[in-house]
């Protein structure tokens, strides 16, 4: 057991500092959340990209630095400590990213994913429709074959910046066959609804799709509705085999809940301000172990993650035990900023300040990315054996 | 950095767990808990054999120690079966004695060894009707206590024994060293850890076994839902302990304390919860388990007390 970085970890994150120190903005920008906001986040990509620190877990061929997945931990730890914007591309780089590189061809990759780092082009995600939220396999917006492609029908929502994104990703029901949630009575075996479905990328700013933003809790539009009117999708922008959509979909899910979606180094800077808060509030005794939990968990949240990062170097895959770290994150996320808002009193409901705007954000964390609630019947079926039960 | 148990870290840690399940504890535990330390004296000895409170002795006093991230792996596996003594007692006497040298020539061998057992009052001497060797800690002065008051007052684990160290004796420091302190919240920790990871075990596997409305209650999504909450508690407490025991600071080492006994003291309540009314009994093994993760909570660090020293190391902004 071993937490000593080697001198290249040491070296990479000294020149990681150096680099942040020079350039995170001195004033944060303005809600990405909000157009203006989303602007200026997608030029502050562009200036990580322009030294190779956007996504420095890539390949070098597609503007990463290859830097192994230790030393993408020790960036961001890096990157949160210094105060840096959030990541208007955090979609696209750790949901859509990680299932090219298992599912895409080169040419795909070679097509999508520079752009992407750079920032010229951010991703939405389009998985939930109205009638399919945690029961995902029930959608049914359909990808219907035409010459060269496909022609998307149907509507999806809480699609993740849609509102001012360039393009989505998302999974379509491509088989024409219907497939019963239930036992038909004309059919002897009832088909799965999680066959016939395919997994492909689609532009947002083309004939036939409807954007319409949503306002989360504070109303600023962080998703939207979008409607799909036979938009055409060339073959190219297939992810893999028509059909296998939800395996290659769930892939993405075990890498969303796992390792990238949040980096320990996030909370680590959080719990830190949240120390100076409690600090710079005369240490109210109140809140006292709420404050040192927040310190505890973070600690807990890096540790756990440099153990699973330790696993896969192992060459383990980390599988079902993401659950777990799906459902501390988001839980703790929320503690904390609790804990903020009740240290600042009578600011504490003031909507215009980072606590705030992070206590928002937080909210979402225990529903999106597969509900706590899933995420909880995976843990007690598949890493503690109980039998399935109803929901 | 590979934050993971090395390959011998995980031989030690199956070995213990062998050695233990082969030894019975439950029946170890009984006997223990009425006041009849045979069966117990003769599980420590193997335990010594295999090396457990070595770790805790420096080399000069043929210990190996001290080797903190060993001994959290050893006291995870004492928890996990709920081995009775005062295990981390002997961990942190041998820390206490390893600066007086005079001490530690003649006891630490034999705690290292197995044919002594030493204990803390604090102001309770955990199993002092059992130990031979007994210190005490009074207004932050270590002393070597001339043994304990006749009986012992009960614990909320019965295998608790709590004696009354007599007044006087022999100043051995006048002041505790934070590492032995460290040392024994760590060692506390890993037990409450090993604790809670047993407790996890026998519930689901009673919830798998035990049928009602026709299916086994396990089925259920509220029972499904309150172990899973169990797995992710002891889950991300299991690396801060880790953690703790290799940097060794007092906030990492406060830290692992906190985490690891609410995770098992919550795993404990889940665990009552879901045996129902056989868990509630004397009679079912569970309670071996269920009260001592209610002790281990308070021992050496209370919640309250862990966390303070857990801010306590983060320095005020200038």
């Amino acid at each position: 057991m071993d937490l000593t970085p080697s001198p290249v970890d040491e070296a990479f994150r000294a020149e990681a500092r150096a680099w942040l120190d020079a350039h995170v903005p001195a004033v944060p920008l303005p809600s990405l959340e909000t157009e203006e906001g989303f602007a200026a986040h997608r030029l502050w990509e562009a200036e990580l990209a322009a030294d190779r620190w956007s996504v420095v877990s890539w390949p070098t061929a597609y503007g990463g630095r290859d830097s192994g997945l230790i030393r993408w931990l020790i960036f961001e730890e890096e990157y949160y400590a210094a105060g840096a914007p959030g990541r208007v591309s955090q979609n696209g780089i750790s949901l859509l990213a990680p299932t090219l590189f298992e599912y895409g061809t080169e040419e795909q990759r070679s097509r999508v994913l520079p752009p992407m780092a750079s920032g010229e082009v951010i991703w939405a995600q389009a998985w939930s429709e109205p009638e399919a939220g945690s029961d995902l396999a029930s959608l049914t917006s359909k990808a219907v074959r035409t010459a060269g492609g496909w022609l998307l029908r149907g509507q999806k929502t809480w699609s993740s910046r849609a509102a001012f994104a360039d393009r989505a990703f998302g999974l379509f029901r491509s088989d024409p066959e219907p497939a019963p949630r239930s036992a038909s009575l004309t059919r002897a075996v009832p088909r799965s609804p999680h066959q016939g479905l395919v997994y492909l990328m689609f532009d947002l700013r083309v004939a036939g799709v409807t954007v319409r933003p949503i306002g989360r809790l504070d109303g600023k539009p962080a998703f939207a509705e979008l409607f799909l009117d036979d938009v055409f999708v060339p073959d190219e922008d297939v992810i893999g085999e028509p059909g296998q959509g939800w395996r290659i979909a769930m892939s993405t899910a075990g890498t969303e809940r796992g390792l990238t979606l949040r980096s320990p180094g996030r909370f680590l800077a959080a719990a830190a301000r949240l120390v100076e808060l409690w600090h710079a509030r005369g240490c109210p005794g109140d809140v006292r172990d709420r404050v040192a939990d927040a310190l505890i968990g973070a600690r807990a949240y890096q540790l756990f993650t440099y153990a699973g990062a330790s696993r896969f170097l192992d060459g383990e895959s980390l599988g079902p035990e993401s659950s777990l770290n799906k459902v501390f994150w988001s839980e703790y996320d929320i503690a904390l900023h609790e804990t903020a808002l009740d240290l600042l009193g009578d600011e504490g409901e003031l909507a215009d300040t980072d606590w705030s705007e992070g206590y928002v954000f937080s909210l979402a964390g225990p529903v999106y990315a597969g509900t706590n609630e899933i995420q909880r019947d995976i843990i007690a079926e598949r890493l503690l054996g109980l039998p399935k039960g109803r929901r | 950095m590979r934050f993971l148990p090395t390959g011998e870290q995980r031989a030690f840690a199956r070995s213990l767990d062998a050695l233990l399940t082969a030894a019975g504890t439950p029946s170890v535990v009984r006997s223990w808990s009425a006041g009849h330390h045979a069966a117990g004296r003769a599980l420590w000895s193997r335990l010594a054999e295999a090396g457990v409170f070595a770790l805790a002795v420096p080399e000069a006093y043929e210990g190996v120690g001290p080797l903190p991230v060993e001994l959290a792996v050893a006291f995870v596996e004492l928890g996990r079966h709920a081995v009775p003594g005062p295990l981390v007692e002997t961990v942190l006497a041998a820390s206490l004695l390893a600066d007086v040298p005079e001490q530690a020539e003649r006891l630490l061998p034999r705690l290292a060894s197995g044919t002594a057992l030493a204990t803390v009052g604090a102001p309770y001497a955990l199993d002092g009707d059992a130990a031979d060797v007994v210190l005490t800690i009074e207004d932050g002065k270590v002393w070597r206590s001339p043994g304990c008051r006749p009986g012992v007052r009960p614990s909320l684990d019965p295998a608790r024994r709590l004696a009354t160290p007599l007044p006087g004796g022999a100043l051995l420091s006048p002041a505790v060293p934070p590492d032995a302190l460290a040392r024994a919240r760590l060692a506390t920790a890993a037990q409450a850890l090993g604790v809670g990871l047993a407790l996890l075990d026998k519930t689901v596997a009673y919830v798998k076994q035990r049928v009602q409305f026709g299916v086994p209650v396990g089925s259920f999504q509220a029972v499904r839902h309150r172990l899973a909450d169990a797995k992710i508690a002891l889950e991300f407490a299991r690396p801060v302990l880790f953690g703790a025991a290799l940097t060794m600071t007092s906030a990492d080492v406060a830290a692992a304390k906190a985490a690891a006994c609410e995770a098992a003291y919550a795993t404990a309540r889940t665990a009552l919860q879901l045996h129902g009314a056989i868990g509630y009994t004397a009679e079912h093994d569970l309670s071996l388990w269920l009260t001592k993760a209610r002790a281990l909570r308070t021992a050496w660090g209370t919640p309250t007390e862990c966390r303070a020293a857990v801010l306590s190391g983060v320095r005020p902004p200038a």
